[in-house]
């Protein structure tokens, strides 16, 4: 979507990580623009570098070299309070074990984000959206996975971000559950606009983006634009 | 392959160990903490024990004591015959004001006859320096230790005593201690005052021909064969000396000095097990906690390790193993630090009652009790945990545990009104989801906090009780000793002589009360009917009138009687024509100090068949002439002894706040560590189990404070809980001690003071702020990355 805004950019982008006595290049150059609205899936086997990337996007992680921006904010030199105030503002995570809190209910769980927020939706706004108005009062523990990564998707857009980063999103679900929760994703992507970006090793998931990456050893080996977004629903693996 | 099997386990132990250093480390203290309490008052209990007895043995210690008018000393032959008496020792002895340069209050002594032959049969002396005085010489004295040192008197110093209203120049040849003069307290006094009163013994001749006893004794003192009852001793020896004027014979329990010593080996047999007992379930609550988190978390491992073919029983074994090495740390700190403090406390109590040598006694067997109790308070607590390990399928295991389950809370249906964030709601339903924890917590806490409470509120209750005597109940500057009974024309004589502005008299004569088979030696104390400067107070410390007829008790004395208002009592008196009366209980009352029985004068002159007498007199005096009336009592004939109030008090307040430095010290340091035992643990556990949630947070923008205030306020609350439970538990606790404590030489009341509550919870405090200060700086380093990535 060229012509749209760029949310972010990398240039030289390279991480190493010090393993003991051995250097892992995890990432080796990575220049990338990413822009405002797009769903993009990032393809790549493990060890490519795409959950790194993803973590120095969401501001976990620093880069050993190069630069990363998030629109005027370059990421690359920012500091724990201010990658905290980022995080806070800016992003959503959705995480491949869903991370929520199991003391606290579906509803709770988005209103610990909401309340931190500076302008969010209702959580119960977050959950309907997501399919589970009427599972507002369950704890993690009375939720099946799918659901639980649904309370995590509606956790994750509940504070309106304008980035949404999601790590495996489905790598701890079935096939039947995966696909709605991709559907929860989508239709957040829709209806609020926020640039979306999943990571996964699992290439079918690739059909329902604007533009698929695909990561190996460290680098960009492809970027193709799909023509048309096929609805999640239609996916299978 | 058993072989490898075993080691590989090991390694895997010491590792852990290592990882979880922190903890076992604070588990092993509090473990040593109960160890060491329980061995120092052991190790010091039997060494006091074990020295007093060598001490006794050594020098002769007397079995039985006579006071007696004067008896000429061929009946000492007659003694000798006594069915069990194996040795005896006849003596003079007297009282004297001493004159001690650059020392201008009043001293007196005591003053104690050695035979020609230098030391005596029974209570032989402990000489530190010097020598013996020479038979020949009337002026050598030796004094006793406590004595020469708070004057720093040497051998070759003189001093002055007014012997029988005569002037004596005395010169020091000697310093000793003796068995019999351990704890020493000068007559109408209550408590030791080793600056005012002290102890001397002279030659034989030159005593008895001061005191006008020359062929004659007026104490005696003998040792009886342990086949013989000392009861029986006793008997023979009233019938033999009663018509020589004998105040009745007594035994080694009702000795002074011996009595006092027992009270306080008691109390150190108390500390020995209340204290380790608090400790042992602390240590074992904690241990309970940290392995069960430990097996938790371990839950693929052990899985693997049983699909490569370890038993149960070899899996069992090895948490066991891993419990049984950390209350092995703990046992060893323990023992270490329990025989080095017992070893200090005794030197100090050594020097405090000033025994020759103290004889160390640690027995292995106790070690071996100990650490025994040990292993089986550490196993006890692991049991369950452990045992789930063992019984784990393996299956079963390689599954991850399932996501905790909540609920929402009665607490929070409670709260329902209050607006919780949701923070705070994180830390009320974890708090709830394991109430059995979150007690335990609480009263590891509270148990910390009770024993600093305990070990600072003796403070306040020993400054209250010595108040309330010295300030409450006895309002004389001075109480000025008689030498014999005499009229109470001799007070209108003192109440004339210069800045003494008020006075009254009393009369006190040795007693044995008697009901049934119970008896107790004390004075009885007639007090004025109109008396300003004494008075018998209640236990609500309001002023008691006394009886016109009858006698009132304290309450303590009643009840080592068994006696109660209307009963009859038998008094024996054990002066002048030894009468024996019925008297009838009036009345009891409440003191804290000393044991007492108390009358009106004019009842008491009425019952003992004399006129208007007193022996003791209570002056108020101008402060500013204290000097001059110092010197005049003491050039004053028929004066004994004068005791200054605020003297009595100085030196006691001094006494009491060295003791007690050390004494509180010990106790916050206690209180200390299990504080910090119960809150590190419970930080470090909470932080592994929500490590998890609380990095989630983090990376969803949660800010460091703010994630912080989830696991801190967890111990917030667990504090504000604690505290105020450890306030009623170290309340009650006081009771105990305050009641195991009660001797003959005081009842300690119960007061804790705002003070002393603050102080016990600024140790838990500062406990928890150590505490909270690690779990601050792990928050720091929590891995964001791997929490994305981990699956619990």
């Amino acid at each position: 979507m060229p012509g749209q805004a760029v949310v972010f950019q990398t240039r030289g982008l390279t991480k190493v990580y010090e393993q003991g006595e051995v250097q892992v290049h995890a990432l080796r150059g990575i220049d990338l623009d990413l822009y405002a609205g797009e769903l993009v899936v990032m393809l790549g086997a493990s060890g490519s570098g795409k959950s790194t990337l993803l973590n120095i996007l969401g501001g976990l992680d620093v880069a050993t070299a190069g630069k990363v921006c998030y629109r005027d904010m370059e990421l690359s030199s920012a500091g724990d309070r201010e990658l905290t105030r980022y995080r806070r503002h800016h992003v959503g995570f959705v995480f491949q074990f869903y991370n929520l809190i199991p003391s606290l209910t579906a509803r709770e769980n988005v209103a610990a984000v909401t309340e931190i927020a500076e302008a969010p939706m209702a959580p119960e706004e977050a959950l309907d959206l997501v399919g589970l108005g009427n599972r507002m009062d369950h704890f993690p523990a009375q939720l099946s996975g799918g659901e639980q990564q649904r309370v995590a998707i509606a956790r994750a857009i509940a504070k309106c971000p304008e980035v949404l980063l999601c790590d495996e999103p489905t790598g701890a679900l079935d096939s039947a559950t995966g696909v709605l929760v991709l559907a929860a994703l989508d239709k957040a992507n829709r209806e609020t606009g926020t640039t979306t970006v999943i990571i996964t090793h699992n290439a079918s998931i690739a059909a329902m983006a604007d533009r698929v990456i695909t990561l190996s050893d460290g680098m960009i080996s492809g970027e193709r634009r799909n023509a048309e977004r096929q609805d999640p629903r239609t996916l299978s693996w | 392959m058993i072989g490898f099997r075993a080691s590989a386990l090991h390694t895997k132990l010491r590792r852990e160990i290592w990882q979880m250093r922190g903890q076992v480390l604070a588990i092993a203290l509090v473990i040593g903490g109960g160890v060491a309490v329980c061995l120092m008052s052991l190790v010091n209990y039997s060494s006091l024990q074990a020295t007093r007895a060598q001490y006794y043995q050594d020098h002769q210690f007397a079995d039985g004591f006579v006071s007696l008018k004067r008896a000429p000393r061929h009946v000492l032959q007659r003694v000798a015959q006594i069915p069990g008496v194996t040795r005896h020792s006849g003596r003079v002895e007297g009282t004297a004001k001493l004159e001690v340069a650059g020392f201008t209050d009043p001293v007196s002594a005591r003053l104690v006859s050695l035979p020609d032959a230098g030391q005596p049969e029974v209570n032989r002396l402990f000489l530190r320096q010097g020598r013996l005085p020479d038979p020949a010489r009337s002026d050598e004295i030796v004094v006793i230790g406590s004595f020469a040192e708070a004057h720093g008197l040497m051998p070759g110093d003189g001093l002055v005593a007014i012997i029988n209203g005569r002037r004596q120049p005395l010169r020091i040849v000697g310093i000793a201690e003796s068995p019999e003069f351990v704890y020493v307290i000068p007559p109408g006094g209550m408590l030791p005052d080793y600056q005012r009163y002290g102890v001397l013994w002279l030659a034989q001749e030159a005593l008895a021909a001061a005191m006008d006893m020359r062929g004659a004794f007026n104490s005696l003192v003998l040792r009886v064969d342990p086949a013989f009852a000392v009861a029986g001793v006793v008997d023979a020896l009233d019938r033999e000396l009663d018509r020589y004027g004998g105040t009745g014979a007594f035994g080694r329990e009702d000795q002074f000095s011996h009595r006092f010593l027992n009270d306080e080996l008691n109390q150190l047999k108390t500390m020995a097990t209340v204290f380790p007992l608090i400790f042992m379930s602390v240590a074992m609550f904690l241990l309970n906690v940290v392995i069960s988190r430990l097996i938790s978390t371990q839950r693929d491992i052990i899985a693997v390790l049983k699909a490569f073919g370890y038993s149960n029983r070899q899996i069992g074994w090895h948490y066991s193993q891993l419990v049984m090495l950390i209350a092995l740390i703990g046992l060893l700190i323990g023992v270490a630090s329990g025989i080095w403090l017992g070893n200090g406390l005794g030197e100090l109590y050594m020097e405090y009652y000033r025994f020759p040598a103290l004889l160390f006694r640690v027995n292995v067997w106790w070690v071996a009790v100990l650490a025994l109790i040990t292993f089986a308070v550490a196993l006890l607590a692991g049991w369950r945990a452990i045992r789930q390990a063992a019984m784990l399928p393996p299956a079963e295991a390689m599954q991850p545990e399932g996501p905790a389950r909540f609920r929402i809370s009665r607490i929070e249906r409670l709260l329902s009104g209050v607006r919780l964030s949701q923070p705070s709601r994180m830390i009320v339903r974890q708090l709830s989801r394991r109430p059995g924890r979150t007690l335990m917590s609480v009263l590891g806490i509270a148990m910390a906090t009770a024993i600093v409470l305990v070990g600072n509120f003796q403070f306040d209750s020993v400054s209250l009780m010595v108040h309330t005597q010295f300030a409450r109940i006895q309002q004389q500057d001075l109480a000025v000793t008689l030498t014999d009974p005499a009229s109470d024309a001799v007070l209108f004589g003192l109440v004339r002589q210069p800045g003494i502005r008020y006075g009254e008299g009393r009369r006190t004569v040795a007693v044995r009360l008697v009901n049934g088979h119970r008896q107790w030696r004390t004075a009885l104390t007639g007090i004025p009917l109109d008396a300003r400067l004494q008075h018998v107070v209640d236990a609500d410390l309001n002023n008691v009138s006394l009886p016109p007829d009858g006698v009132l008790l304290t309450d303590f004395l009643a009840r080592e009687l068994a006696i109660t208002t209307g009963d009859l009592l038998r008094v024996d008196v054990l002066e002048g024509d030894r009468r024996t009366l019925v008297i009838p209980v009036a009345g009891i009352t409440s003191e804290y100090l000393g044991v007492g029985a108390y009358m009106t004068r004019q009842a008491l002159n009425r019952v003992l068949g004399e006129g208007p007498v007193i022996n003791q007199a209570l002056l108020n005096v101008d402060a500013a002439q204290a000097g001059t009336i110092y010197r005049e009592l003491r050039e004053t004939p028929g004066v004994m002894a004068i005791n200054i109030r605020q003297a009595m008090l100085d030196s006691f307040y001094e006494t009491l706040a060295r003791t007690f430095l050390t004494f509180t010290f010990f106790n916050s340091l206690l209180g200390g560590i299990i504080a910090f035992g119960v809150i590190y643990n419970t930080v470090r556990i909470s932080l592994a189990e929500k490590g998890r949630e609380l990095a989630s947070l983090r990376v969803l923008g949660y800010s460091h404070p703010e994630v912080a205030h989830i696991l801190l306020g967890e111990l917030a609350i667990l504090l504000l809980l604690g505290i105020p439970a450890g306030w009623a538990i170290g309340n009650g606790l006081a009771l105990l001690i305050v009641t195991a404590m009660q001797t003959e030489l005081y009842r300690v009341p119960l007061t804790i003071t705002a003070q002393t509550l603050a102080f016990s919870a600024t140790v838990v405090f500062v406990s928890a702020l150590a505490s909270g200060a690690i779990a601050w700086w792990r928050l720091r380093g929590l891995d964001l990355v791997a929490v994305l990535k981990t699956r619990e």
